[in-house]
Formats: C-alpha cells, sequence, structure tokens
C-alpha cells in the first residue's frame, strides 16, 4: 500500500481567508479519492494573530496535525508568517508565499522592523520557492479579495490533482457570485 | 453521501442523526460551532443558554421529559454546570442525554487545561473520547444510546484539534421510532430528596461495573495487534499520534475513557512485553491501569503540560531508548518579531482600555476579547481567573485595601460574560455595599467566540427576534444606584465618567454603548468616515500609537529625521479615537 502522505501548511495572519483555502485544498483531495485530514485553531488566534492550518492527504493519514520537520509544501499569505514557519518544512520543500507584508504590533509601533528581504533569505533556504503577487493578479482577475483563490492556483499547480477537480471545488466551497472572478484568477494562478 | 466535517459538525450530524430533540450549549472555544451546527437541522429545537449550567438543566429537563437532549460546553464550562451534572448522575435519564465537553490542551484560546475525563470519574458517568470525525459523529450517536440503556447522562470529550479537525465522514439517515415525549411522574427516580439518593447511589455504581463490562467487549474499545514488543495504551487524537510516531506498536484504542474495561486491559498487557499508556494530560488512563496491578510506564516519557504530537511522541519514546529516530534536520530560522493577538481595528473597547490606564485604575478583568486590554500598549488589565470573576473579585479586593487604594479598583466585564455569571456577583457587591467601580463593555455580542447572540442582543441563535434584557435597568435593579451609559468612542466622556465612578465611594456601574465592529446586519455597528494622517501637521509624537490600533503605522524616517504615522485606510473603521488623541490636528477625514 502506498503509504505517502502530503504535509501541506497554510500560514498567514488571522482574517486573510486562511480557511477558507484549506477546505477549498481539502474539499479537492476528497473528491480527487484521497483521505483527508485538517487542523488549525480558532478563536484567540483570529483577532488578528498568526495562524496555521494543516492540511494532510493521502491514502490513509492518521495525526491531523504535520509532524514537525515534515511539511511538504508551505503556502504562505503573508511573508513574516511564510518565514516564521520554515521550520516546519522538510529539506526541500516546495513554498509557494503571496507578497504581501502586515506589520505585527511591535512594528506598528515602532519598536521593531520588518525583516528586509525575506524572499532572498526564503530562497536561500528552499530553492523551489515562488512568490507570487496575490493581490496584483486578483486586481487583474477582477477582485483584490481573490489573492487567495491566485495563490491557490500557484499551489495546485504542484499537486497531483486533474483541473475538473480544482473546478467542482471551487464551485463547491465559493460563494455564487464571486464564482466567475475566483475561476478566472485560479486559472492565473496556476499558470504561473 | 461523503462530506469533510470538523469535529464539530460531526457532532452536530451525530446528534440529528441519533434522533436529538434539544441542544442548548453556551459558546466556548473549541466547542462553540457543535451548536451553530446544530441549527441547521431543524428537527432539533436548539438555543444558546445564558451559561453551562443553565444550558445543561435545559437538556436535562428534555431528556426529563422524555426527548433526546444535547447539552456542549469547553472545558471549564464543565466547572459551572458541575452541579446539576453530579445529580443528573444519580436521577440517570428518560431521553438520552448527551453532554459535550471540549477540552482545549495547549491552552489554544483557554485559561486553563483541566482534564475533563477526572470529571466523569467525579461524577460517575461514562465517557466517549472520539479520535476523528467519523468517530464524533458515530461516538455521538453511541452516547445516545448507552445513556438510555444504562440509565445514566453519557460524556463525550472532544478536544481542539478533533473539534477544529476535518477529515471524511459517511453520512447517515436520522434514526425514527423513537419513543414521543411525554410527562411521567416518577418521584423516586426524579426527586433527589436524601431518602431517594440513597436508594439511587447504589444503582450508581452497580451501573459504573456494568459499563466496564460492557467496555470489555464494545467494538469501540479495539486492540490493534502488531508488535509483541511495544504495546500502548491510547485514546482520541493521541491515538492518530501513536498510529503515526510508533507505526510497529501494538494498540490498545480505547472509545470509552470512563469506566476502563479492566479485562480487556488484562488481556492487551499480557500480548506485549513493555506496556506504555500515551494520553496529553493527566495520567489518568495510567493511573487506573497502575491501580489493576499492570506495570506500565505513561507520565514518565510524556508531558504532564500542553499538547501531544507525532514529534513529540517519538522524541519522548527516543529519549527513553525505547526507539531510534532519525536526527532531525529541520532548518533554523532567525526569530522574528510574534504576532499575538489583537483587538480589532475600530473596537469599541480600546478607549476604555486607554482612559483605564490613564487613570491609575487597578482591573480586575474577565473572559473575553477584552482580556487583550491586558497586552501593551495598554496594559489596562491586572487579574482574569474566571467567567464572572471581575466583579465579584473586585467587591472582594476593596474590603482588603485601604481607601486610597479601594478608588483604583475598578471590575471590567463584557455584556454575554455579565449574563453569564456575572450578574450575581453584582447582586453581592451591591448588597454588601463594596465601594468598587464595574464597567460592562457591552457590545451587543458575544464576540470572543465568534459573535453568538446572547441574552441582551435581541436575537437567538436562530435569528429571530426575542426579548432583550436592559443591562442598566438590570443592574439598578440588583441595587446600584449609580449607572450610567458612555459612548466609548469619547474619550472625554469616557475619561470623565471613569475619574467620577473611582472616586464615588459606592458601588457604581458604567456601561459601555457601542456594537462589536464585527457583528455585520442593519442597525449594528456603522463604519464611520475613514481616516488619514496629514503629514504635513503630524509631528512623530506618537501619541496616536498608545491605543495600540492595528490600523495606525509608525514609519520610521530613513533619513534619521523623526517618523510618522500612517493609517491603512483598508483597516480604518473611522472610530476617531486616534483623532481625539492628537493634539497637532494631523488626523482627519480621509480626502
Amino acid at each position: 500500500m502506498d503509504t505517502t502522505i502530503t504535509n501541506i501548511l497554510l500560514v498567514g495572519v488571522g482574517g486573510q481567508g486562511i480557511l477558507l483555502a484549506s477546505e477549498i485544498l481539502s474539499e479537492a483531495f476528497m473528491l480527487a479519492g484521497f483521505d483527508v485530514k485538517k487542523s488549525e485553531i480558532h478563536g484567540m488566534s483570529q483577532r488578528g494573530g498568526s495562524v496555521v492550518s494543516h492540511v494532510r492527504f493521502g491514502k490513509e493519514v492518521f495525526s491531523p496535525v504535520v509532524p514537525e520537520g515534515q511539511g511538504d509544501i508551505l503556502f504562505g499569505f503573508e511573508l513574516l508568517e511564510t518565514y516564521r514557519y520554515l521550520s516546519l518544512l522538510k529539506p526541500g520543500a516546495t513554498v509557494v508565499a503571496n507578497d504581501y507584508k502586515i506589520a505585527p504590533p511591535s512594528i506598528l509601533l515602532g519598536q521593531a522592523v520588518y525583516p528586509q528581504a525575506l524572499p532572498e533569505k526564503i530562497k536561500a533556504k528552499f530553492p523551489d520557492f515562488l512568490l507570487v503577487d496575490g493581490q496584483g493578479l486578483a486586481l487583474k482577475a477582477g477582485d483584490v479579495r481573490a489573492a487567495n483563490t491566485v495563490m491557490l492556483g500557484a499551489v495546485s499547480k504542484r499537486l497531483q490533482i486533474a483541473d475538473g477537480v480544482w473546478q467542482q471545488a471551487l464551485e463547491k466551497m465559493v460563494p455564487k457570485k464571486a464564482l466567475e472572478i475566483n475561476l478566472k484568477a485560479f486559472a492565473m494562478g496556476r499558470e504561473l | 453521501m461523503k462530506e469533510i466535517l470538523s469535529g464539530n459538525e460531526a457532532i452536530a450530524r451525530g446528534a440529528y442523526e441519533a434522533g436529538c430533540l434539544v441542544a442548548s450549549a453556551y459558546p466556548g472555544t473549541p466547542s462553540t460551532e457543535i451548536l451553530e451546527n446544530v441549527i441547521n437541522y431543524k428537527e432539533i429545537n436548539a438555543s444558546w443558554a445564558p451559561n453551562e449550567k443553565v444550558a445543561l438543566e435545559v437538556a436535562i429537563g428534555a431528556s426529563f421529559g422524555g426527548a433526546r437532549a444535547l447539552s456542549c460546553m469547553k472545558h471549564v464550562g464543565v466547572n459551572v454546570a458541575a452541579d446539576p451534572l453530579f445529580t443528573a448522575s444519580y436521577t440517570g435519564v428518560k431521553g438520552g442525554l448527551v453532554l459535550i465537553a471540549a477540552d482545549d490542551p495547549e491552552m489554544h484560546s483557554s485559561q486553563n487545561e483541566q482534564d475533563s475525563r477526572n470529571y466523569a470519574r467525579f461524577a460517575k458517568v461514562p465517557m466517549l473520547e472520539p479520535a476523528d470525525s467519523r468517530e464524533c459523529k458515530e461516538f455521538t450517536k453511541l452516547a445516545f444510546e448507552l445513556s438510555e440503556q444504562f440509565d445514566t447522562p453519557v460524556m463525550l470529550r472532544s478536544c481542539t484539534r478533533i473539534s477544529h479537525g476535518k477529515s471524511v465522514v459517511e453520512l447517515g439517515e436520522r434514526v425514527c421510532g423513537l419513543p414521543e415525549p411525554k410527562l411521567v411522574k416518577d418521584a423516586p427516580k426524579l426527586v433527589m430528596l436524601p431518602g431517594n439518593a440513597r436508594v439511587r447511589h447504589p444503582l450508581v455504581e452497580e451501573r459504573t461495573l456494568k459499563l466496564s463490562e460492557y467496555g470489555d467487549t464494545a467494538a469501540i474499545n479495539r486492540m490493534e495487534l502488531k508488535s509483541g514488543e511495544i504495546g500502548v495504551i491510547c485514546a482520541g487524537v493521541t491515538y492518530q499520534y501513536v498510529r503515526e510516531a510508533l507505526p510497529e506498536a501494538s494498540i490498545l484504542k480505547l472509545g470509552m475513557v470512563w469506566p476502563l474495561p479492566a479485562k480487556l486491559i488484562q488481556e492487551f498487557a499480557s500480548k506485549v512485553t513493555q506496556l506504555f499508556v500515551v494520553e496529553e494530560l493527566d495520567p489518568f488512563i495510567e493511573d487506573q491501569v497502575k491501580a489493576m496491578g499492570i506495570a506500565c510506564q505513561g507520565k514518565e516519557l510524556t508531558t504532564l503540560c500542553g499538547e501531544l504530537s507525532p514529534g513529540r511522541i517519538q522524541a519522548a519514546f527516543a529519549k527513553a531508548g525505547i526507539i531510534k529516530v532519525a536526527a532531525s534536520d529541520a532548518i533554523a530560522v532567525e526569530p522574528v518579531p510574534p504576532r499575538p493577538p489583537n483587538m480589532c481595528p475600530g473596537c469599541p473597547h480600546r478607549g476604555v482600555f486607554y482612559q483605564l490606564n490613564r487613570a491609575n485604575a487597578y482591573v480586575t478583568g474577565d473572559i473575553g476579547c477584552y482580556t487583550l486590554g491586558f497586552m501593551p500598549p495598554l496594559n489596562a488589565m491586572d487579574t482574569c481567573v474566571c467567567m464572572g470573576a471581575s466583579i465579584s473579585m473586585g467587591s472582594g479586593m476593596v474590603r482588603a485595601l485601604p481607601p486610597e487604594e479601594q478608588k483604583r479598583v475598578v471590575a471590567v466585564i463584557g455584556d454575554s460574560t455579565f449574563l453569564h455569571t456575572g450578574i450575581n456577583s453584582l447582586m453581592e457587591m451591591a448588597w454588601n455595599k463594596a465601594p468598587a467601580t464595574v464597567i460592562i463593555l457591552d457590545n451587543r455580542i458575544t464576540a470572543m467566540t465568534g459573535r453568538q447572540e446572547n441574552p441582551a442582543s435581541g436575537f437567538t441563535l436562530a435569528g429571530d427576534e426575542t426579548s432583550e434584557v436592559n443591562i442598566p435597568e438590570l443592574c439598578r435593579v440588583l441595587g446600584i444606584k449609580h449607572v450610567r451609559v458612555v459612548d466609548p468612542y469619547d474619550l472625554d466622556a469616557t475619561r470623565l465618567a471613569i475619574e467620577e465612578e473611582m472616586n464615588r465611594p459606592e458601588p457604581s456601574v458604567i456601561i459601555t454603548n457601542r456594537p462589536c465592529c464585527l457583528i455585520k446586519g442593519a442597525g449594528r455597528f456603522e463604519k464611520g468616515k475613514i481616516l488619514e494622517v496629514d503629514q504635513g501637521k503630524c509631528t512623530g509624537c506618537k501619541a496616536c500609537l498608545r491605543i495600540g490600533c492595528p490600523a495606525i503605522e509608525w514609519k520610521p524616517n530613513p533619513d534619521g529625521n523623526k517618523g510618522k504615522a500612517f493609517i491603512d485606510p483598508q483597516l480604518c473603521t473611522g472610530c476617531t479615537v486616534c483623532q481625539q488623541l492628537c493634539k497637532f490636528n494631523a488626523i482627519g477625514g480621509r480626502k
């Protein structure tokens, strides 16, 4: 039996829509016939705090949490958070990050500065790194709020799942009035 | 049909499939979404209660009326509901009665990490513990059946990783043909006076023995035999971690964690050379296995504090020399600034904490979003223990202090928490004339857990309009003579109210009247005019930073001159609190 489990981590800031993105991913893996588990924390961490969602798929998945140092793909919605969670990955893992910054409290208050050159630092540790202009491409697709869907498109290319399955998952999870823009945003991400 | 459900969604589905008719809960992470999903099944009468004790009593009443009934709460909620729980154990049930307790190991969103399994043993009621969403649904259904079969409330223990983890679940149909609810007089069973209760207690003890025997052969307790060398007893999410961390180990997976199946444990122990118990938090299973006279190792290896994980279990077994693991090749990163949670931009609590800080108040706090008022730069909360404790602790604190210090004591509590267990505290404070000041931050919602309605919000769980508690009037009838309502976006009025009431040597209450800025819907939160900083007028004095609003960012000047403040127009809600702090009129409406 193929016991391979693919471990995906979605990281960012509470309020960025990470939970919906991880729901869409999970839905797609289930539709593609895999066992799926997903885990994240709600509540306190939603108030603008750091958020991590774990999504795992394979023939049979046990732990809902990605074992330390076993992440295959890091899907970062914000640069500082992307960098913070690199330690969850295995060497050679894939990193897809949105080129977007949100300052945490200490930086807003002028007590710290936003670390410089994060994309370069990430690339040095993980050569399979894709930096995506999520907001810019989403705006082209018709709505800046579709940035996460652009990112999903970019991540989707690194997963062996058929086009139709992604479309089905988006149709199920995205509100009807926003579907067209999101499908477009997804396609733009997938071309990267 | 298959769906990916969270543990909470699956528990709700399980209640539906089990034919549950009544459900009652008070929101609390990680349990909240159970009832928010139950309400989607129109066959179930589901509602929020003001607190967990009331929620469980609503469910007990429904059970005595013959219905299958559900109550849900977080672990600390069971403390509040413990009173009815312990006696409902004696009465037993009419319709099946299930209590969900959702624990929070690692305290992702809690003030302690108490282990609810102790309650099952203490109250002498059985407890099931599911290990994924599929089991959440199946065990919830089974819990209703066991409740009726053994005439007992049944607890089901979840935890954050189960409640908020998602996995694939096969949906089933709702059972039909359950007895119709009706009134049946049955005083010897349902009136727990000493004479009746003395008859019931031996039945409870007998029931526990029968349940233990049931557990010896029940399918939810199962052996997975592999290695004869290492055997592990585990339950719940820990089972998943052990499967992954110790793939060669034999496992006894317990679906019922109280009472334990003594014979099955003995049988499993006899099949392995080394026996281990792996469990989060307390050595609950381990202590009992040892009391059975069976040698095992448990907390010698794993921690009493926080969550386990596959990695933590592997590391513990490797450290004890039981297994070998490859050296970690995880990649180290430089430390980066932390990102703690924060009050939202436009949060009506912010200005209140700013003024409390300036007034040098000693703030007895409470449980809610506003607990974040303890963080810098507001630094305006000094205690937080449990729901409702702010007022009673303030009331007690002033009794211990000299008059000058008494003035500084201000209790801060939210509307939902006040209605949960703060009312009794305020009654005590008025009755015993404790000269503390209370601030009720009425944002018209239970915000922290994700905006649930409460008895003062005017709506039910189903979204129907209903009566709403008039909080100022309630305070007056409790005996508080000095009750005033203030707009927390008006910094001067807020400061004046706080100063005057702190100086008043009598009990007094200040109520703030702005809704949570995340509440959607007409007549609730409305954005003001979005603000911006006039860069010509900004002197870089940093006064506006003192409220810690996430919409305001300090930008240092690269050429060494003073930096300036900026407002993110995407985040600003136009609450004007920062504008009132600017002495240079640099903050105004965005052009």
